[in-house]
């Protein structure tokens, strides 16, 4: 139920990005599917009770530099965190690139709008 | 942009003190507790960008000129190569620790020299995080309409 | 698991504004809205690492978007696509639901995830051998900088392209503003 949530946020973003018109509600859809898409990346890793993927002093076991069994049996998957954490980062850098996208067609064009750039072009 | 008013510029030159500490803690004990280099180069470049917002873009570039930052960005991905290349003259392949496996440094578990090249790592990942985020942002605000005319020095590096 | 429906569904109603509403700094918020819910259901579901970093790329993403719309005159625009380009929207939208459809009945239940039911799976390795081979508490900074450091070479390697791209896109506009005053 909640990966179809996580779906409809998705199919929210999508829907914005390939039916309105406006070059910032196109690269705002865009980032909407990016959220979708961390949040479900994440979930996928969860487990109930689980505890984050962060070694405390009690789940030091008694030999060195090693975890308790407890600890092994509850942490949530460290793997799609660490691919998140990067396509955050990276989420930041390509929208700046599409807003700087943005902002020389509207100094172009004088206006957001595709459909009219399209006919200005044209 | 010519800044804002009084009130911000006080909040902002206390302010911008505190999370540009709290970014470098974020950096450098990124290896035992949440954050690391990403999560600190970010609020490294957004110190800058409280400074840029609440002073003037002129008084951010006196704070960190466009030539350095975009030198600290090239340097952070170069140091942050040299650490795997060194990994694969001293480990025997790429981007292995060594500083850890062949127990060169002190390596317990919560202390804050640990973990070998991690640290390292991190810090080269959060100068360039931070510098190319600052430059980014820069370069979206000169194409701002109230852009006023550059002084010679700003001419010089853009070639 | 309420917290989860909660913060998701808030997420889903700002979305929804975002997308509907005409004015775009209201839409901009909203984003806005969006991206600060995902970093609490990012701590809920136990990652404190991303929580911290999505909150804070999130307020530079707000800068970066508000000083795009902002002082733009033209924010309205109305009405939808022409027909054919609404029917092939329309067609790829039920497409990929359909996709999403199928792909629903091979995902596990939530909260039982398929690397805690493989012995020797990767991430289950990382958790129990990662203190131990790399010396670092936080296993996520054992993964992108240990185990899986050319993820984080590829990483450093898109920034720096994006940020190259979107400096050669504007520098046109700089140099010609920069030599108004000679002229």
């Amino acid at each position: 139920m909640l990966y179809a949530l996580c779906f409809l946020l998705f199919m929210i973003g999508l829907y914005c990005a390939v039916v309105k018109k406006n070059m910032v509600k196109i690269v705002i859809g865009i980032m909407i599917m990016e959220y979708a898409v961390n949040i479900f990346l994440i979930m996928l890793g969860y487990r109930f009770d689980g505890v984050a993927p962060i070694v405390g002093k009690s789940e030091l076991a008694e030999q060195i530099n090693s975890v308790t069994a407890a600890f092994v049996n509850t942490a949530v998957d460290p793997l799609p965190q660490a691919l998140v954490l990067t396509s955050i980062v990276i989420s930041l850098g390509s929208l700046a690139l599409m807003i700087a996208i943005c902002i020389r067609t509207y100094e172009r064009y004088g206006t957001f709008d595709i459909t009219e750039i399209r006919r200005l072009r044209g | 942009m010519k800044g804002m008013t009084v009130v911000v510029k006080t909040i902002a030159s206390w302010v911008k003190i505190l999370i540009f500490l709290f970014g470098i803690y974020i950096i450098i004990t990124g290896h035992r507790t949440p954050g690391g280099g990403f999560a600190g180069g970010v609020i490294i470049a957004g110190s800058y960008v409280l400074l840029m917002l609440a002073f003037g873009r002129q008084f951010a570039e006196e704070n960190l000129p466009l030539p350095l930052a975009s030198r600290l960005d090239c340097a952070g991905a170069l140091l942050f190569a040299l650490v795997a290349i060194v990994g694969l003259v001293f480990g025997g392949s790429f981007f292995v620790n060594f500083l850890y496996q062949q127990q060169l440094l002190p390596s317990k578990a919560f202390q804050l020299i640990s973990a070998g090249t991690i640290p390292l790592s991190n810090i080269f990942i959060g100068i360039k995080v931070g510098a190319s985020l600052f430059l980014v942002i820069f370069t979206l605000s000169v194409c701002c309409k109230d852009f006023k005319p550059a002084t010679p020095a700003k001419e010089k590096e853009q070639n | 698991m309420f917290e989860f429906y909660t913060l998701l569904l808030f997420c889903i109603i700002a979305a929804f504004i975002a997308v509907e509403t005409r004015n775009l700094l209201s839409a901009v918020i909203c984003v806005g809205a969006i991206g600060f819910g995902g970093s609490l259901l990012f701590l809920f579901l136990r990652a404190p690492d991303i929580a911290i970093t999505q909150i804070v790329v999130e307020v530079l993403g707000l800068v970066i978007l508000i000083r795009a719309t902002i002082s733009r005159d033209i924010t309205f625009i109305s009405g939808d696509r022409e027909f054919f380009g609404t029917v092939v929207s329309v067609v790829i939208i039920f497409v990929i639901f359909l996709a999403g459809i199928i792909v629903f009945k091979t995902i596990p239940p939530f909260g039982t995830p398929v690397f805690a039911q493989v012995p020797d799976s990767a991430s289950q390795t990382y958790i129990s051998t990662g203190l131990e081979k790399t010396g670092a508490a936080n296993l996520v900074a054992s993964v992108i900088l240990d185990f899986r450091a050319y993820d984080t070479l590829g990483e450093a390697t898109v920034l720096f392209t994006s940020i190259i791209g979107a400096t050669v896109i504007l520098r046109r506009r700089a140099k010609k503003k920069l030599e108004e005053p000679d002229a």
